[in-house]
């Protein structure tokens, strides 16, 4: 089942170009494919979640928007920067959260920032007003000298949060940045995040397993297997696909091709939302 | 300021402060080489005198000939703490935001790079400071003219180790290198005694020694701690560290190094 969107012809709502256009990209670990001629764009302004079981392909694609991973097949532009030609310069515009925890323990927050912000150029005062600000917005403030640390797992989430936006990106890439959560904090987390593209003009990509991360109205991009299997509006792939919910459509978007069937699938969904 | 200069800055002072913080690391940094100086060298200093030869001008006490190859000792395990770090930094994941950043990969390895070496040196100079308090201490110009070669063979050793942070796997690896690098880097190079001395027992001991690149960097030390160049030591060493740097470079670069393949697999 395709349903598909074109790729990178259609502005956000921040106007100009869109974000991030993915166009035909491939990648192969050996003879194992892992990712097959995927391609979808993220509008300024809009929410879109990248939505696939284990395995689907979405930290390869990370490391390919990101040049962790050298890009051997198809573009990726960012912000109307075409990555290969562009190189390093293409990431400017980019806020990221990585599934893995990247901060440094021993450090305090705020050197932590004040390291990331020195890495992107800002000077000493602005980042020094920018790490207030978004640790503000984050009810982080008070700790900006703790270590690392002695923070729980939710807390250092929200100080990644707030590095990545830091800079003032006009993009922004989380990969399953709840992952180890408890559910008050990954609610809080969503729920910021929706609010950054909205108020921001901020276009953001949500890499998940987890279905109750996605809203109704968020655009969605279903990855199974390497390949996109549907993409749209959330409520309207799973109209398309003939289900009530996002859970049964997902269910029946992942099943496998080859014996497979839509209950084992969402049997796979349920196991995603357990987790 | 420029990017640039800005992102060495940071980086620089992410890692001063990261050894800072670490007191366990800075005492041992220090209590390695000094663990050499006042035990090894005390018990050889009565046995062991250093015939004159070049930078010395009259007899040596052994303590004064071994304090060059323990500044050295001190940077070949900075040189491989560094890239213990790097492997440590990327499994834990913070190096993906360093390599991350819209700057030149390059640029940011080397500045990595230049921030071990501002380490190393700081350490080297606690280390002297506690040596001229046991009485073992050299003339001022030895101090100033030191800088740069530290900064040379700083630089060398990094990058050996950062080539060889971007081989490895994981972290659990790392012993197996320290033991197959260091311990033959250290032993087999003119730290601990003249080669003359060694070519006496094994031609062969002392051919491989001749050839390695650690040798030349204790003896760029020992020389300008002596107020004199050693211009073949610091091509050796130069030369040497533009090929490690080249390898590290390709290492780390996400097409073509190891870094490439140690992705595979991943989701």
């Amino acid at each position: 089942m395709q349903l598909s969107r074109q790729a990178g012809t259609q502005g956000g709502r921040g106007g100009g170009t869109d974000a991030l256009v993915v166009r035909g990209v491939s990648h192969a670990y050996g003879a194992r494919k892992a990712l097959d001629g995927v391609g979808f764009s993220v509008s300024r302004g809009s929410f879109t979640a990248l939505l696939g079981p284990n395995g689907a392909g979405k930290t390869t694609l990370f490391g390919l928007v990101t040049r962790l991973i050298g890009l051997r097949t198809g573009t990726i532009e960012i912000c109307g920067l075409n990555l290969a030609g562009a190189r390093a310069k293409a990431l400017a515009p980019l806020g990221l959260v990585f599934q893995q925890p990247t901060l440094d323990l021993d450090l305090t927050v705020r050197q932590n920032l004040f390291y990331f912000a020195a890495l992107r150029n800002m000077s000493r005062a602005t980042a020094q007003k920018r790490i207030i600000e978004e640790l503000t917005r984050l009810d982080m403030a008070e700790r900006v000298d703790e270590r690392v640390r002695n923070l729980n797992g939710g807390h250092r989430r929200r100080v990644e949060l707030a590095r990545a936006l830091l800079h003032d990106p006009a993009l922004l890439l989380l990969d399953e940045p709840t992952v180890g959560l408890d559910v008050e904090s990954r609610r809080r987390i969503v729920a910021h995040v929706h609010d950054l593209a909205e108020e921001r003009g901020l276009g953001v990509l949500w890499a998940t397993h987890l279905i109750d991360e996605v809203l109704p109205h968020d655009d969605l991009v279903v990855l199974n297997r390497g390949r996109v299997v549907a993409s749209g509006k959330a409520v309207e792939v799973a109209r398309e696909v003939g289900e009530d919910d996002l859970d049964g459509a997902f269910a029946r978007l992942t099943a496998p091709e080859a014996g497979g069937t839509a209950e084992s699938g969402r049997a796979g969904a349920a196991e995603a939302w357990r987790a | 300021m420029s990017a640039y200069g800005r992102a060495l800055l940071g980086i620089m002072r992410r890692e001063v402060l990261r050894f800072l913080q670490q007191r366990g690391r800075f005492i041992a940094a220090l209590v390695r080489p000094m663990v050499w100086l006042v035990v090894f060298a005390a018990g050889f200093r009565s046995v062991l005198g250093v015939a004159i030869q070049p930078p010395y001008q009259t007899y040596i006490t052994y303590d004064v000939y071994i304090v060059p190859g323990l500044i050295g000792m001190i940077q070949l395990f900075n040189g491989m703490q560094s890239s213990l770090s790097m492997v440590y930094d990327r499994e834990m994941g913070s190096m993906r935001v360093l390599m991350t950043t819209p700057l030149p990969r390059w640029f940011l390895l080397t500045a990595k790079l230049a921030a071990g070496v501002a380490v190393s040196i700081l350490q080297v100079y606690a280390f002297l400071a506690i040596a001229a308090l046991l009485g073992i201490g050299f003339r001022w110009q030895g101090y100033v003219a030191l800088l740069p070669a530290l900064v040379l063979s700083g630089f060398m050793l990094g990058a050996v180790g950062m080539f060889l942070s971007s081989t490895i796997r994981q972290l659990e690896n790392f012993a197996g290198v320290m033991n197959f690098v260091i311990f033959p880097a250290f032993f087999l190079s003119s730290a601990l005694y003249p080669l003359w001395r060694m070519r006496e027992s094994s031609v062969v001991l002392w051919q491989i020694a001749s050839a390695n690149p650690f040798t030349h960097a204790v003896e760029l030390i020992r020389f300008a701690l002596h107020g004199q160049a050693n211009l073949t030591a610091a091509a050796i060493v130069a030369a040497t560290f533009t090929v490690a740097l080249a390898l590290a470079m390709w290492g780390y670069d996400p097409s073509h190094g190891f870094s490439a393949r140690r992705l595979r697999g991943g989701d």
